[in-house]
């Protein structure tokens, strides 16, 4: 019981006591037949001493109410409630939650009209939804999962744990992720500023999916006075991608190298600059049934990217301009087919919700370097907020074996869940 | 003769370990904070026993910098990263963190400080929050640097991290560190005298990034030219926002210099209100190169301002 409470009840035991006082005195006084004059100056007196000795206790009583009062004034404030942040990595507020990863879904939507014969898409789909999980794991790593969910499948389109810290300035990768392969490889469709990938990830680097498997990531910054210059290591199982690597033992392995340099030349712009290496086995080989080594595939990238992005305006304006070309050494019966294919890219913000772009697309088969497919592509984008966007692409294919295709496709983006790093 | 070798290569090893030994105490401890501000305080407070560098620059946005690779290696030698938290830099700094192979300034290290966390904190929101109220930041408004009594707590936060990460260094920030909250306290006193005429004063701020400032010096904010955080401004918000500042006699429109100007001029020309630029950080404006020059900046634009309205 507190000291507050003991009073209050102390207080209502005195009133009591004081009433109860106050009623039975006069029943003796009432009942006595011949009451003395001194019998009555005595209770008198006795009530008066009892009306002091309370009033004396009732003083007492509001003084230390008061000194409670002016106690408490004099204590500042409490702060204000805060919630305990999470930290940049993110991390849910509420408490039974608070080790949950952070989760993201980011829809996106795709349509098609006009003609196509010879690679339709459907006119309409729920292209993808992609599902992230990320967490750090302990005081030495973190872990990404991307899920990505299409019409009538999942497919775990990364999952990996990341060693930021490890001596050495080595950053280590283990689990399934997108190749460190030229520019595009690495990117996840949410992030491109086409509808549609290049014709040459189409024809060259394994489709969509590009070159995607599971496996280990080892990358390291190269000291240097002038620029960023990083060299990553991959090593992957043999299989990935539509048509591009497939093994028919463990020991047939992708092997990745990239080296990507980076330098700003001012605060609003800046150029980055990469070349790569890829080196997997293919499925022309297999079906032979041959004892010899079975034929392989190799992938040369280079890729320039140039940014601009003024500082004080870079919500409002930027221009991104990128190329990026790859050989194809695919080894098959008959022969090694050498194929080439490049796409050239510049997109512009034009407002701080409008995009526009061009792309160009010119790229040989993989299987066939003589059959060159190329393209040309218009894209307006706007975009209501950070986390949805509207994209219309006017898409001319000249397909080497088939007719032109004209189209026009429409995309619809949108992301719910955890605020996600902004591409770059 | 071969011990006498020895002695030499020994004596030589232990010249050289000494000089190791040695610049290795000189060293100064190297910090990378992620705005200006917060640069500024550390810098008061650090003097030239740390080398300071940061990442965004006073004059952009902070919500959206680019996640550069120049960054990463700014960071990858950092003995202490300093962030203005409340998920201010969510969209950029956690892939430069991860990518910097610097196990200092991981989440959770000694050299990773959230400046954020005994900070007062206003706008924290209550109930369901949703991306339906724009880019709202659930863990409060992350501006809260622009009120000179957090500028104060931030310095303790970074003084009490050096000492952590520097004890032997402790006899050199403590000064600094109590001249430059005497310095903060001497400044707020003539702040706060020089904004007592204008208590109530009603303003209208592009984004949520004053609400701190206006507390503390007790300004109104009845309104924002964005909708809603994040989110530019509409035509009808603007129409709105218009008549409900010519109802409420507001003069004054705080733009941070990261905006397109056109709508507050128009907004300005339509209500009769004064379009000011005013700097949210330091080095937002070659006028604001340090913390406490930041708020004697501000300050004064909006009492010219507020006695350039008064006298039309």
């Amino acid at each position: 019981m507190t000291t507050e409470l003991w009073w209050e009840g102390f207080i209502m035991r005195t009133c009591l006591l004081i009433v109860i006082l106050i009623l039975l005195l006069p029943a003796p006084a009432l009942m006595a037949q011949t009451p003395q004059a001194a019998d009555v100056n005595a209770i008198r007196a006795q009530i008066d001493a009892l009306r002091a000795d309370y009033d004396k206790k009732i003083q007492d009583l509001q003084k230390q109410l008061e000194d409670l009062q002016a106690q408490l004034n004099r204590t500042p404030p409490p702060p204000p409630e805060q919630v305990v942040p999470a930290g940049v990595t993110g991390g849910s507020v509420s408490a039974s939650k608070v080790f949950n990863p952070d989760i993201s879904v980011i829809g996106d939507f795709l349509g098609a009209a006009g003609s196509n014969k010879v690679q339709p898409e459907p006119s309409m789909e729920m292209h993808e939804t992609e599902v992230a999980f990320q967490a750090t794991v302990d005081p030495y790593a973190k872990a990404d999962f991307f899920l990505s969910f299409g019409e009538e499948g999942v497919t775990l389109e990364e999952g990996y744990i990341t060693f930021p810290a490890i001596p050495g300035g080595i950053l280590l990768k283990v689990g399934k992720k997108r190749a460190a392969f030229g520019k595009v490889n690495t990117l996840h469709n949410h992030v491109l500023p086409w509808t549609d990938r290049p014709i040459v990830t189409k024809n060259l680097v394994g489709g969509e999916d590009g070159i995607d498997s599971a496996g280990f990531s080892v990358a390291r910054l190269i000291p240097n006075p002038f620029f960023f210059l990083e060299a990553t290591g991959e090593v992957f199982r043999g299989d990935s991608g539509v048509n591009l690597f497939r093994s028919s033992e463990r020991s047939q392995l992708i092997y990745v190298a990239n080296l990507r340099g980076y330098q700003d030349i001012t605060n609003n712009t800046n150029l980055d600059l990469g070349v790569s290496f890829a080196r997997g086995h293919n499925d022309s080989g297999t079906s032979v049934g041959t004892t010899g080594d079975p034929f392989t595939t190799r992938l040369f990238d280079a890729n320039a990217t140039v940014r601009w992005k003024p500082l004080q305006r870079a919500v409002y304006h930027s221009f991104v301009g990128r190329s990026e070309y790859v050989w194809s050494k695919r080894e098959q019966p008959g022969g090694t087919q050498n194929s080439a294919g490049y796409y050239g890219s510049i997109e512009y913000q034009l407002a701080r919700r409008w995009f526009t772009g061009f792309r160009y697309d010119h790229s040989g088969q993989a299987e066939n370097a003589d059959l060159v497919d190329k393209g040309q592509s218009a894209i307006l984008s706007y975009s209501p907020s950070e986390f949805s966007l509207i994209r219309g692409q006017y898409r001319r294919t000249n397909y080497a074996d088939g007719p032109t295709a004209n189209e026009f496709l429409f995309q619809v983006q949108f992301a719910i869940g955890a605020h996600g790093a902004h591409p770059f | 003769m071969k011990f006498k070798v020895f002695l030499n290569i020994l004596a030589i090893a232990g010249v050289i370990f000494a000089c190791n030994v040695n610049a290795q105490a000189q060293s100064k401890l190297k910090v990378v904070a992620t705005t200006e501000d917060l640069a500024s305080i550390a810098a008061e407070v650090g003097g030239d026993h740390i080398a300071i560098d940061s990442i965004a620059k006073g004059y952009q946005d902070p919500h959206f910098v680019e996640a550069k690779p120049s960054f990463i290696l700014k960071l990858k030698d950092a003995d202490l990263l300093i962030l203005v938290g409340r998920e201010l830099e969510i969209g950029w700094l956690p892939p430069l963190i991860a990518q910097s192979r610097n196990s200092k300034i991981q989440v959770a290290a000694d050299g990773y400080l959230d400046a954020s966390l005994q900070a007062q904190i206003l706008e924290v929101p209550s109930g369901q929050v949703t991306r339906a109220e724009g880019d709202v930041h659930p863990l409060g408004n992350p501006h809260y640097w622009m009120d000179p009594e957090n500028g104060k707590i931030i310095a303790k936060e970074i003084f009490d991290r050096f000492v952590k990460l520097r004890p032997n260094d402790r006899a050199y920030f403590e000064p600094r560190y109590n001249d430059f909250v005497n310095r903060v306290n001497a400044a707020e006193k003539r702040w706060l005298a020089l904004m007592a005429p204008y208590k109530g004063t009603k303003i209208v701020t592009y984004h949520r990034s004053f609400p701190n400032f206006a507390a503390r010096f007790g300004l109104d904010i009845v309104g924002y030219v964005e909708p809603k955080p994040g989110i530019p401004p509409t035509p009808q918000h603007t129409l709105d926002l218009i008549n409900q500042m010519k109802k409420d006699n507001v003069k004054i429109v705080m733009v941070e210099p990261y905006f397109d100007l056109k709508t507050p001029n128009a907004i300005g020309r339509d209500s009769g209100a004064q379009v000011l630029v005013m700097p949210p950080s330091v080095g937002g404006t070659k006028d604001v190169p340090d913390y406490i020059k930041l708020f004697d900046n501000d300050l004064a634009m909006l009492v010219a301002a507020i006695q350039k309205s008064a006298g039309k």
